[in-house]
Formats: structure tokens, C-alpha cells, sequence
């Protein structure tokens, strides 16, 4: 995928740097960075295809309101990006269309409700 | 000046509109917001004969034949889908219920109620749990489009005559020679002929009429998902627990089944209830696991009259000449809907329908009276 | 930092940004137990975000207003008082009880009374190519810089209207930012409107003279500044290439890669039409607001409304609100007196009033472009189920009276957004189309959840209250 420049950092020496994964490629962040900051930072504007149309999208609001920014964190689909901060080793996926079901059973075996 | 007054204007009265209307007649319906405002236009769109009160299901029967030409009768297919109703059996004990059931409309002449075992319940819907033994299934069941079905129902009834009024709540209902002066929406009408297809206010019309019968306002509530890819395609029901359950063709998910909210119907609102709504959730997690994580987007609840017994009010007004009544659907009214016109239209022109109505006499509720106990509805 | 989950408190304040902290505090000081709640990790709402972690560099680049919010986090070191961060409120009942969420975990809060503070959101300012990526809200822009000293990539465009715009490209400007464009979307004819307000804002004239500071450091930066621009459009395939619009008569082209767009905001409604109150049309604001009375008070006993939630009228006057809703908490509480209540009162709404006297003169200038409320039928205006304004109006000529029957027609609004972005526009879509007044279309039903909540956390919560079997009235 074509990297065009992304968001760049206002001169800030000593913030933390964080190393996450993105579509299986290392993406550095700072400490305190939102998924989405670090997404923009490093160039990656759009973090999903929609379920309706399969059009791209990527942060809109940054304040949790809009929904666009949605991404699969550490294999959970339909996370908001701009509402989840980064730690060391996230691993970030982009959505493409619907989220999937999980296989039956869960691997885990866990014990169903009543 | 119309032939008949219909007092409502959701699937019922814009049936009998429809029936009334292909018989040359032109009705008049009469709807206090618009039609499709409520029940009939907000409900899960199931369509389904499985599970029925015995007495419903030669009308169910009859409707499912509609449903399957519906495209011919409203010019539009409604969403409609065969894809099947299924109930699960979570144990030996809940199948053999199920299998006893069927066993019984067996008898009653009536073949849609198959019973299926583990393999082919989760041939049909992998993603079940596989706690599950067995279920029943209506493999020509389905669901429809409820808002889009009221649409089709009102647009050929307006092009075969009807004159359908929204905003036009009855204030009076007054008796004249020979037929009705209704007063509604600060205008006066007259005909010969009077249908009250009011749902949720059926029994306060009926009241203006000197016949109120017992009617409970719910408010059942519904649930929607998030975008989901693909895995069920029949409709879900369980023996055991209530959930109706079924996935849209844009991949959300439709989670209903009973829960009820909060109705106030005097001020058209019905909000739902937490605690309701989280056993709704829980019912759905004990079924399909894997839907743990995937969310809820909305969530509403709708305004539905119940009767104590759980099957409609269907047939003559028995306090009155020239009145008839179409309402308390419990629930499941919807796939009633083109059949319960057909028949208020055979009552008008003939005085008689061949389906038999009599257990939906609005008079039938002197055991209610007596008990004062509810049935459950389904 | 909370030890133990608490299930009840005696004043819950939803939003920690100026109104709900300066609530807080007022309340803390006269010894009430409150549980502040924000769904952001701290607090400072959306203002103040990131206030806490702000260094120098940042301080200098958001300049003094941005820094002087940090006081008000002061409150939450106060005894009595408890954050909790990353909580996202679902929904409020009439009697009080909270459900929210933390951490995939849903908890029910009972409390005795409750002040929403639930701020602004952006107006929706749709256009063609609105949904590309690299398109954002200023707001979003302004987050990126306060929370993570982020600078977006070059070709930068600005395009609205309002002072937040002049605001952020200001910023950007002090952090050494290029910005292409600022794409002005102010009507010409607003000034028309503006000028009675004008004596009013004269004598509160502090907010005119940041507003004149602003425009002036724009124009020396020689930042290139188009006015009354109309027909909006965002190119590009996978992503914002360029802007073009029209501007006296001529279209023009701007390349970009950073498009960031702002035509005001609005109050954040979700909980009061959850709750069923009775909201306002503001003309001169151009949306909804709940009607409050002093203390903002709902009608419903026990729930205030204040700052930005209730009304726009921004940071510094959201302090005030917040203050006498937490007055009014204290005189029903039967804390103060009346005689008290009248004096502290008295002295809010002082404050109030000289926050607000520039307030219909900036609202009659940035009333927001008619297009933005009545965009052509290409454009998206349900983001969420990529419903076009045409689509909108072929549902009324199908008969459509309102957005809720909107919703059969052809599902806007009911995805995850739940209408924040896209409520007012089919609302004046449709209300154009059947050429009625917005009052009379009305707005979506809104009920809880107010947000997404997965089924899991809603089937392992603790209701409180929930009764057996389903009778409502057991």
C-alpha cells in the first residue's frame, strides 16, 4: 500500500515510543498517542472499508462521536481507533466490510449463560 | 359517502381497506398518525405459521398461501423471504414438548410442523450452539419487510379506492339509522359499516361501542447489532427461552422475542426497560457464543394490545349491527395481516367467512372475568 | 482512580470538561459526594483535552485560553469527589440510574441527583466527498495537536466557517504550520443579519478583540483566505486529493492531502431526547437546545443540564452553568438556604450575562451556510448507512412525513453514530422538501444504549432494580 507522508510531530524530544503492528508492518507511536494519532502519524489514513459500500474511511472526530475510525485491535473487530490509547505490541487491523463471526465453539471452551 | 369506516389505520385496517376495495366497495380508514406508526410497521416481520394457537392456524395457513403471492395481490413482493422458521430444543425434554406439539396439528389435518434432529438443525444453522438437540422447523416460513408491507398493503388500496386519512384520531362514535357517524381528526363521517382494526386501542374503541374487552398494552421490545458477515438464515425461536431472532441482509442482526418495556399509548411512547433488554442479551450469549463482543446499536420497543387468552379479536361486533372488530394480535398479527382483511371483507358482503372465527369472539372473556390470569405471549 | 465500584452516589456529573468540573467543585467545597464521569481517560471534556499531559511547547502553540483550563482540575483532588475515566454513559433514566461502561464492562450507577455536561459536538457540514479519508472535522485536527502534538501533512486546506476555524489555523500557524487555505464558508449577507447584535458585542468586546487578534495574525501569515465560497466538493479515489468550490462566480481547484472542515457546533443532545424533554429550535443557532430553567433544571426532578449540552455559549460561560446547577443541587439538597441560592445565583448569572453579550452577534455572523442544510443529492448525509440527500427526498415524495418514518424508508440514522451526524440534515432535508418549518418535522427518537454496547457486557451487568419474570409493573 502506498505510504503518503501522515501527520508529523510538533518538535517534542523525550516522549516514550511505542511499538505497534499494523496490518503485520511495524508502526512506531509515542506514549499517549490514540490508535488513531499513531495511524495518522505514520500516513495510514483510512482503517476500514464500509460494510455498506465497501467505500474507505478513516478518522473523522477524533472524540468518539462518528465511528469511522473503526479497526480491528488485537483481533476484536469494530474498535474506535481515536478511543483507544497505545501500549507496546497492539496489533492493528483494518476492517473490510462486516465483522466476522468467530468460530463455534469458542477455543476456550467457555461455559454458556443462562 | 364511504361504504365502510375503518378505525385504524396499520396492517389490519389497511387489509380489510385492500379486500373491501377489490369488491368494489370504497372504504374509508381512519388513522390517528400514520399508517405503519406502530405495531404493524416496527415489529420483527416474521412470517410464520410455526407455533400458532391451535385456533389460529387455519387462518395462518391460509395467510402463509397469500404471503407466497403476495406480489400479486400489492403489486410488491414486501421483502418477503422464504427462508424458514425454526424453533430449538436446548434439551431432550424441550424437543419431545415440540415433538408432542406437532404431533397434535398433525391431527388437526395440518403438515408444517416438522420436527429435525442435531445434524440437520446445525446443517441449517452452523453457527447454533451445539448444546442444542433438535428443533422444530416451518421450512416455508419466512420473514417480511413490516413497514414496506404496509406500504404495499395501503398504495393498492389507494389505487383500488380507499381514502385513507392520517392524523385522524376518533373522537365520537355516534349510532344513526341505519349506520355510523364517526367524528375524527375535527371532521365527520357517516357509513353503513364500521371496522375497528385500532391494535393497541381496539379495546378503547370497542368501549364507545358498549363491548371493551380485556386488553393488556405492552410495549415488546427489540434489539439491533452492528453489521455481522453472514450465518443464519432461517428465523430463530427457542422452546425454552423467548427470542426471535433473525440476521438482514446487510449482516445486522434483529433480536426480539417478548421483553417488555414501558407503554404509556395516551402519549403514543413506549421506552424500553434495562432489565428486559439484558435478558434478551443473556438469551442471545447461551445460543450463539460467539456473538459475545459483537454490539447492540439500538434498541425500542413498540405499542401491541394483548388479550388474556393471546389470540386476537376477530369477527361481528356483538353489541351492534354493522360493526366488526380486528385487533388484539398479541404479538403476531403480522402474518395474519392479509388474511384477517379477507375475512372482515367476507363478514361485510356475505354475513359468513369459511375460516373459523369463532374462537375470536369479542365475548369469549367471561373465564377472564372469573381469573383475572394472563397467558404469556408468544 | 476508583477503589471499589460504587453503585450509588449522591450527585453523578456526566462530562468533566468546564461545566461538570466547575459542578464539582462547587459541590465538593460544600461537602457533597460526586462521582464525575467522562469517557475519555482525564478529564478537561473536549476543550481541555489533553490538558494534563500538555508540555511548554504545547501550551505556547494552544495558547493562554487552552492553559488556563488546567485550574479547573484542581476539583479532582478534592475529597469527596470521584472520577471515573473511560466510562461511556449509555443511558440515564428519569429516576436516576446510570448505566455505563468501562472497559467492555457494563455497571449500573444509582444516583440522587445527576448534572449532564455533555458539551458540543460538531455541526455536521455535509458536502460531496465529505466521507473521503484526510477529511476531518477541526475539532479533530485540534485533538491531534493537544494530545498528541500532531501536525497534519501539507497541502493543509481549512473550510467553514466560525471562529474555531480562525482559532485552529492560528495554532497551526504558531507551531509553524503551512496552511494552503482558509476556504471561507460564512453567507456574504450575514453581516447584515450580525449588526444589530454588533452594540451588544462591543461592550463584552474581549471575545471581538481575540476574534480581530486572530484574523489579523491569519492575514499577516499571508495565509490565502477565500470568502462566501459555495458548492463544496472533495476529490480524490482512496483518499482527499483536492477541494474545489465556488467563489463569486468562479470554481477553483485546491489541491490537499489534509482537508479539515467546521461550520459550528451544536449542543450534544442524545440524553436529554433520550429522557423525552421538550428541545427548542434556536433560528439564530441554527439547532435544537432542551428547555432548562435557571439551575438548568429539566422538569424532571433531580436532572440538570449544563454548559455547552444546554446551549452553546462555550467554555468560560460552561463554568457558570455548571456552577448553578450545582446550586440548584445544593437548595434542593436543602445544603443552602434560600436566601443563599438567590445571592449565589445572582453572582452566577452576573457572569453569565457578561459571558453572553457577544454571543448573538457571533451566532447572526457564523449562522451556517444554507447548503450544509440542504446539500445536493450526491452527497452522503447518513455517513453511517451512506444515505445520499436525494435518497432523503425521494422518501418524502414516497410520502415520508419525518425522520423517524425516514428511518423505515431506508435506515438513516440507525447506525452506530446513532443521527449525531446526520440528524439535523435529514431533519431539514425533509423539512425543506415538504416546505414545513424543522420545529414541525422534528428530530429521531433517541433511546438507550446512547451508545454501542456488545451483547456480552449487557447480558453480565448488574441491573439494578431488575425484577422478576417481565411484568413491568412487578
Amino acid at each position: 500500500m502506498p505510504k503518503d507522508s501522515g501527520f508529523r510531530r510538533l518538535d517534542e524530544a523525550g516522549a516514550a515510543t511505542v511499538a505497534l503492528e499494523f496490518e503485520g508492518s511495524v508502526l512506531m507511536a509515542r506514549s499517549g498517542d490514540t490508535v488513531a494519532a499513531a495511524m495518522l502519524a505514520a500516513g495510514h489514513f483510512s482503517g476500514r472499508n464500509t460494510p455498506v459500500s465497501g467505500a474507505p474511511r478513516g478518522p473523522f472526530c477524533m472524540m468518539g462521536t462518528c465511528f469511522d475510525c473503526l479497526v480491528e485491535i488485537d483481533g476484536e473487530p469494530n474498535i474506535q481507533a481515536c478511543m483507544i490509547a497505545v501500549v507496546e505490541g497492539t496489533k492493528v487491523r483494518r476492517m473490510k466490510g462486516a465483522r466476522p463471526l468467530p468460530a463455534n465453539p469458542l477455543p476456550n471452551g467457555e461455559p454458556s449463560e443462562d | 359517502m364511504p361504504d365502510a369506516i375503518i378505525i385504524g389505520g396499520g396492517l389490519h385496517g389497511l387489509s380489510a381497506a385492500l379486500h373491501l376495495a377489490r369488491a368494489g366497495l370504497k372504504p374509508l380508514v381512519l388513522e390517528k398518525d400514520y399508517p405503519g406508526r406502530h405495531a404493524s410497521g416496527v415489529n420483527a416481520g416474521g412470517v410464520r405459521r410455526l407455533g400458532r394457537d391451535f385456533a389460529e392456524i387455519p387462518l395462518s395457513v391460509e395467510a402463509m398461501r397469500l404471503w407466497h403471492g403476495i406480489a400479486d395481490i400489492v403489486g410488491d413482493d414486501c421483502g418477503f423471504i422464504r427462508c424458514g422458521q425454526v424453533k430449538v430444543a436446548e434439551t431432550e425434554a424441550e424437543l419431545q414438548i415440540l415433538r408432542d406439539r406437532a404431533a397434535q396439528v398433525a391431527v388437526l389435518g395440518f403438515d408444517h410442523e416438522e420436527i429435525i434432529g442435531r445434524e440437520e438443525l446445525l446443517r441449517i444453522v452452523p453457527a447454533i450452539s451445539e448444546r442444542c438437540v433438535g428443533a422444530m422447523i416451518c421450512r416455508a416460513d419466512g420473514a417480511a419487510n413490516p413497514f414496506r408491507t404496509v406500504m404495499a398493503f395501503r398504495r393498492r388500496a389507494v389505487e383500488l379506492g380507499a381514502d385513507i386519512r392520517s392524523g385522524s384520531p376518533v373522537a365520537h362514535i355516534e349510532r344513526r339509522a341505519g349506520g355510523w357517524s364517526v367524528e375524527a381528526g375535527g371532521a365527520r363521517f357517516q357509513a353503513s359499516v364500521l371496522v375497528n382494526a385500532a391494535g393497541a386501542w381496539g379495546s378503547q374503541i370497542a368501549g364507545l361501542l358498549g363491548e371493551a374487552p380485556p386488553l393488556r398494552i405492552d410495549a415488546p421490545m427489540l434489539m439491533i447489532t452492528e453489521p455481522v458477515a453472514p450465518f443464519l438464515t432461517p428465523v430463530l425461536g427457542a422452546e425454552g427461552r423467548k427470542l426471535s431472532f433473525k440476521q438482514f441482509e446487510n449482516g445486522t442482526v434483529l433480536i426480539g422475542g417478548g421483553h417488555r418495556g414501558k407503554a404509556e399509548p395516551g402519549l403514543n411512547l413506549a421506552d424500553t426497560r434495562l432489565g428486559g433488554l439484558r435478558q434478551s442479551a443473556a438469551t442471545v450469549v447461551a445460543l450463539f457464543p460467539q456473538l459475545r463482543a459483537t454490539r447492540i446499536v439500538r434498541a425500542w420497543a413498540g405499542i401491541e394490545g394483548v388479550t388474556p387468552d393471546g389470540i386476537p379479536v376477530l369477527g361481528p361486533s356483538v353489541a351492534s349491527e354493522g360493526a366488526y372488530h380486528s385487533f388484539g394480535y398479541s404479538y403476531h398479527g403480522f402474518q395474519l395481516g392479509p388474511v384477517t382483511g379477507r375475512i372482515i371483507a367476507d363478514l361485510i358482503l356475505h354475513g359468513v367467512t369459511d375460516l373459523p372465527i369463532a374462537p375470536f369472539r369479542i365475548d369469549r372473556f367471561s373465564e377472564f372475568h372469573r381469573t383475572g390470569a394472563w397467558r404469556e405471549p408468544a | 482512580m476508583e477503589s471499589r465500584v460504587r453503585t450509588e452516589t449522591q450527585i453523578a456529573i456526566i462530562g468533566a470538561g468546564p461545566a461538570g468540573l466547575a459542578a464539582a467543585d462547587l459541590l465538593a467545597e460544600a461537602g457533597c459526594e460526586v462521582t464525575l464521569l467522562d469517557e475519555q481517560p482525564a478529564a478537561g471534556g473536549q476543550i481541555y483535552r489533553g490538558i494534563a499531559s500538555a508540555n511548554a511547547e504545547r501550551l505556547r502553540v494552544l495558547g493562554t485560553d487552552y492553559a488556563a483550563g488546567r485550574k479547573l482540575l484542581g476539583v479532582l483532588d478534592r475529597p469527596g469527589v470521584t472520577f471515573i475515566g473511560g466510562a461511556t454513559v449509555w443511558e440515564v433514566t428519569r429516576e436516576r440510574r446510570i448505566s455505563y461502561s468501562v472497559g467492555g464492562t457494563a455497571r449500573s450507577l444509582a444516583a440522587r441527583r445527576v448534572i449532564a455536561c455533555t458539551g458540543a459536538t460538531e455541526r455536521p457540514m455535509p458536502f460531496p466527498g465529505w466521507t473521503l479519508p484526510g477529511v476531518m472535522t477541526v475539532g479533530a485536527g485540534q485533538i491531534l495537536l493537544k494530545t498528541s502534538g500532531l501536525l497534519p501533512p501539507a497541502p493543509l486546506v481549512l473550510a467553514g466557517s466560525g471562529p474555531l476555524l480562525y482559532l485552529l489555523a492560528a495554532q497551526y500557524l504558531a507551531a509553524g504550520q503551512a496552511i494552503s487555505a482558509i476556504v471561507e464558508t460564512t453567507p456574504g449577507g450575514n453581516w447584515r443579519n450580525a449588526l444589530r447584535h454588533l452594540p451588544g458585542a462591543l461592550i463584552g468586546n474581549r471575545y471581538l478583540r481575540k476574534g480581530l487578534m486572530l484574523l489579523a495574525r491569519i492575514r499577516r501569515a499571508g495565509v490565502a483566505h477565500y470568502r462566501g465560497a459555495t458548492g463544496l466538493r472533495a476529490e480524490g479515489t482512496s483518499r482527499v486529493e483536492a477541494l474545489t468550490f465556488t467563489v463569486r462566480g468562479r470554481t477553483r481547484r485546491l489541491p490537499c492531502a489534509t482537508l479539515l472542515i467546521h461550520t459550528g457546533v451544536m449542543p450534544n443532545l442524545q440524553i436529554t431526547r433520550s429522557l423525552n424533554l421538550v428541545h427548542d429550535w434556536d433560528a439564530l443557532q441554527q439547532c435544537w437546545r432542551p428547555q432548562l430553567d435557571d439551575w438548568g433544571g429539566t422538569g424532571i426532578d433531580g436532572i440538570h443540564v449544563a454548559g455547552d449540552g444546554g446551549g452553546i455559549a462555550g467554555a468560560e460561560a460552561a463554568v457558570h452553568s455548571g456552577r448553578l446547577a450545582a446550586i440548584g443541587c445544593l437548595a434542593a439538597l436543602e445544603l443552602i438556604g434560600p436566601e443563599d441560592r438567590e445571592r449565589r445565583t445572582a453572582a452566577e448569572r452576573r457572569a453569565l450575562r457578561a459571558q453572553n453579550r457577544a454571543r448573538p452577534f457571533l451566532d447572526a455572523l457564523y449562522t451556517p451556510a444554507p447548503e450544509f442544510l440542504d446539500p445536493p443529492d450526491e452527497t452522503i448525509v447518513c455517513r453511517c448507512e451512506e444515505v445520499t440527500a436525494g435518497k432523503i427526498r425521494e422518501f418524502v415524495d414516497l410520502g415520508c412525513l419525518g425522520p423517524n418514518q425516514a428511518k423505515s424508508f431506508g435506515r438513516p440514522g440507525m447506525g452506530p453514530c446513532q443521527g449525531r451526524y446526520c440528524g439535523i440534515t435529514v431533519s431539514a432535508i425533509i423539512a425543506a422538501r415538504r416546505r414545513v418549518s424543522i420545529d414541525e418535522v422534528g428530530y429521531y427518537r433517541i433511546r438507550p444504549p446512547l451508545k454501542p454496547i456488545t451483547l456480552g457486557e449487557l447480558a453480565a451487568m448488574d441491573v439494578l432494580d431488575e425484577s422478576d419474570g417481565d411484568d413491568p409493573d412487578a
